[in-house]
């Protein structure tokens, strides 16, 4: 007997159209296939979604954690890239 | 130098788990806060594996199609639950099947209360009325545990799990309202579910070996007696509105508390059931191998299959 287990798959979910997907959980499947009929089983049993991802949770590239002040702190100081930056003079209703 | 590196590491965990910052799967954690984690959620998903046999006895014997489609809906949703707190383990590098043999080797436990039997159609009732009460009671402060993949499935369950509540308290109630014999039926099921479903708490706080070290780490955000008396006092009052007695001679309100004082827990009785000696833990257990073992050539053909597909698609 092979106790080689099924693939992890991670499911993504499309709630209503014009939603992107976001990720809700992941499963064990045989096959694709199998990945999106248990998915809808197991994460949509109370019309949670229209559309269905998945992939094999072994095929997502994640970013360290232990990278995350390189990454993500020099976005912190550029405040100048959001529009409440600006002051907009009095009169100037629209912009 | 390992050590100072290790030291940095487990001030900035404390710094997060303090700040209410979610621990995420590749954020480091120390060893022992996994293990807790893995033994708690593992723990967890048994319970909800579990519990669907003392339901599936009544599958077949609904008292009409109504309350037949809900139960397939409640165990449904049990499975679901299962599986969304497996997966979690797994995001703590534990094995989801090595889990699942613990549980069968008894190395594992899941929550005692389904070594119980349900005799009677009123049992089902209660096992949505009490038993889902007491869980949601323990679930709810749980969506704010501090480990992500964790609190993210237990909002998942949370949302659910109301339902089940709800559909046990009406059964009991239609009982509680109807003939002579059916309210026996009611008051008979009360008497033998009040105080298992009292003992799903767990042990009292001086006697509980985890509480402490799980407070801090906020994996816990609650101890088993707030719960348990948090429990007490929701539940008392919807047994009055139908009418049923709970069965605790020495329950009272205490003004004082705002709250009800109530009788001793038979903690030799959880012991017993804890430690394998209740009225099913060992038909649970066979249930449970027996769907593992004789599954096991349905995985297998699965991936044979997978495998075939996979290799006839790369040659075409």
């Amino acid at each position: 007997m092979s106790n080689k287990e099924w693939p992890l798959w991670e499911v993504f979910i499309r709630s209503k159209q014009g939603l992107s997907h976001k990720h809700a959980g992941s499963l064990r499947a045989s096959d694709a296939e199998m990945a999106i009929n248990n998915a809808r089983d197991v994460y949509t049993r109370r019309s949670e979604g229209i559309s269905i991802w998945v992939i094999e949770s072994n095929k997502i590239t994640a970013s360290d954690p232990a990278d995350a002040d390189s990454l993500f702190d020099p976005s912190n100081t550029k405040v100048y890239r959001h529009p409440t930056f600006y002051d907009v003079p009095d009169g100037i209703e629209h912009m | 130098m390992e050590k100072v590196n290790n030291s940095d590491l487990e001030k900035h965990f404390e710094d997060r788990i303090a700040a209410d910052i979610r621990i995420e799967p590749n954020d480091w954690m120390p060893e022992k806060y996994r293990k807790t984690l893995i033994r708690q959620i593992s723990q967890h998903a048994h319970s909800e594996i579990v519990g669907q046999l003392p339901e599936a006895n009544w599958v077949t014997r609904a008292p009409n199609l109504r309350r037949k489609a809900v139960l397939l809906a409640k165990i449904q949703d049990e499975a679901g639950h299962g599986l969304y707190l497996y997966s979690a383990v797994e995001t703590l590098g534990a094995d989801r099947e090595d889990t699942i043999d613990d549980l069968h080797s008894g190395k594992a436990k899941y929550s005692s209360i389904f070594n119980y039997p349900t005799l009677t159609w009123a049992d089902i009732g209660m096992v949505g009325w009490l038993v889902d009460g007491a869980a949601i009671m323990n679930q709810v402060p749980l969506c704010r545990t501090s480990y992500g993949p964790y609190a993210r499935a237990m909002v998942r369950v949370c949302k659910e799990e109301s339902f089940h509540q709800r559909q046990g308290f009406e059964i009991v109630t239609t009982l509680a309202q109807g003939t002579p014999e059916q309210k026996a039926m009611a008051q008979d099921a009360i008497n033998r579910w009040w105080w298992p479903s009292l003992m799903m708490f767990g042990p009292s706080d001086e006697e509980s070996k985890h509480t402490e070290q799980s407070m801090r780490w906020k994996i816990k955000r609650h101890t088993n007696d707030e719960l348990r008396q948090m429990f007490v006092n929701a539940t008392i009052p919807q047994a009055d509105l139908i009418g049923l007695t709970i069965p605790d001679d020495k329950l009272k309100f205490n003004e004082e508390k705002g709250g009800y004082d109530f009788g001793d827990i038979d903690w030799d009785e959880f012991w017993q059931v804890v430690h394998g000696h209740g009225a099913c833990n060992k038909e649970r257990i066979e249930a449970r191998t027996k769907a593992k073992e004789e599954g096991q050539w349905v995985r297998e053909a699965a991936l044979a299959y997978a495998d075939k597909r996979a290799k006839r698609k790369q040659a075409s």
